[in-house]
């Protein structure tokens, strides 16, 4: 027999468990598993310190202090092969380990190699530029600043990318809301009409089924139509439905049409 | 044989037409609706689609200026990022009276699917609009009808637009 298992509060809790679902993992190897990987990861830990160092789905994976990115982006770049930048952005861990995860995806085209650079920085410190190394980085790096507040040092122009001058906030923070905060709210509002007009405009609309009750001017109500823009705070009157009188054609009979209610 | 001389009096018919000021300026302004040539996002192509020969907007007198100073009709077609919200207010001031503004598409009207920090959550909370078109996104005989919605209001107004009430924002 089935095991019997109480089901009162399944609100607070699933009462079942999945029996058969993995958590998946990426699979890790060890980067002495790949010649070329090894001997990159070799040129890269006699110069800068490595932390952690493996290979994830077929990319190497390094992870540095955070002060030896421009060293260490150098000598992938001048030893190791490494022509482009494909992508470099930041991760927010800063609710689960307390810091920024920076990252650099770098492509090696002639022995079609791809690594990433991986290092860890505390909220309110600056990483180094490598615009001089690679141009593909000035536009991302502007665009680290302008979601995580990281500032790249030395960088020729350090300015939002994305969001307005004058915004406030870096929405790609976990912290931050999706539907913004009080700043991004009134921000149109502010930046056209100025804060007198905050009242007249009124609260953004964020919820899509609102429906005014007497509003007779956006709503139509089927059965109980009004004129547009009447007062029905009193409540409305009941109109039946009129359907028009349609004139069908009888093409059984000889002489054609006839007005739709005689019509059996 | 041509006839070179048209007898009116014979015919029944005179040359003369009654109609009233706000009849006759309005018929001039429904029918030469001119368009800023101005798109935000996939609204555009349709809007794009509704002016080209397909659809041809032309017949009805809706010709796409490129500039505000000789246009009437604002076509607000896509998301309205915050950013861009200034520019768009800023094109809508530069326009001349009398104006109109067609919300086109549903990002427009109500921000749409973009319940998000960086969209305005309806357009009409920086222009006033006149014509609300819905759709995601609307196709070009919609945009056609919104046209025809609005040469229609159009032809109900007064010549003066002093005495057409408006949403508030146009007081600011």
């Amino acid at each position: 027999m089935r095991k019997y298992i109480p089901k009162d509060s399944v609100q607070k809790k699933a009462y079942y468990t999945d029996r058969f679902h993995v958590v998946p993992s990426t699979p890790r190897e060890d980067v002495s598993t790949d010649e070329v990987f090894a001997k990159q990861l070799e040129a890269l830990s006699a110069k800068v310190e490595v932390l952690k160092a493996e290979i994830q789905l077929g990319a190497m994976v390094v992870e540095i202090n955070h002060q030896d990115n421009f060293k260490a982006l150098e000598i992938l770049k001048e030893e190791c092969g490494y022509a482009m930048l494909t992508e470099m952005s930041a991760v927010d861990y800063l609710a689960k380990d307390g810091n920024f995860e920076v990252f650099y995806q770098m492509l090696n085209l002639k022995e079609v190699k791809r690594m990433r650079l991986v290092m860890r920085i505390e909220q309110g410190l600056a990483v180094e530029s490598v615009v001089p190394l690679y141009k593909s980085a000035n536009f991302a790096e502007r665009e680290m600043f302008d979601m995580f507040g990281i500032v790249s040092n030395n960088h020729p122009f350090m300015k939002r990318i994305l969001m307005p001058d004058d915004w406030e906030g870096h929405p790609l923070l976990k912290t931050y809301p999706l539907q913004g905060d009080e700043f991004a709210s009134w921000y149109e509002v502010d930046k056209i009409f100025g804060k007198d007009a905050r009242e007249a405009i009124g609260p953004e609309n964020r919820d899509q089924s609102k429906i005014e009750r007497y509003d007779t001017k956006r709503f139509s109500r089927v059965g109980y139509e009004v004129p547009f823009g009447a007062d029905i705070s009193e409540g409305e009157t009941e109109t039946p439905i009129e359907y028009s009188k349609t004139f069908l054609v009888d093409y059984q009979k000889a002489d054609g049409v006839k007005p739709a209610e005689t019509r059996k | 044989m041509a006839q070179h001389q048209v007898n009116y009096a014979s015919t029944g018919g005179l040359p003369i037409a009654l109609t009233t000021v706000d009849h006759l300026v309005n018929w001039g302004r429904s029918n030469s609706l001119w368009p800023l040539t101005y798109g935000l996002a996939c609204c555009a192509i349709e809007m794009m689609a509704s002016g080209a020969s397909r659809y041809d907007f032309d017949r009805m007198g809706t010709i796409f200026r490129a500039s505000p100073r000789q246009s009437d009709v604002m076509i607000l077609a896509g998301t309205l990022s915050k950013k861009h919200s200034e520019f768009a207010r800023r094109l809508y001031d530069q326009m001349t009276e009398p104006k109109w503004v067609i919300s086109m598409g549903s990002c427009a009207n109500t921000g749409g699917m973009f319940n998000t920090y960086a969209t305005v959550q309806g357009v009409d909370r920086i222009i006033p609009v006149d014509i609300y078109l819905p759709g995601c996104a609307p196709r070009p005989e919609t945009l056609q009808y919104a046209m025809m919605m609005l040469q229609k209001k159009i032809r109900r107004e007064s010549a003066n637009m002093k005495n057409n009430t408006k949403q508030n924002l146009r007081l600011i």
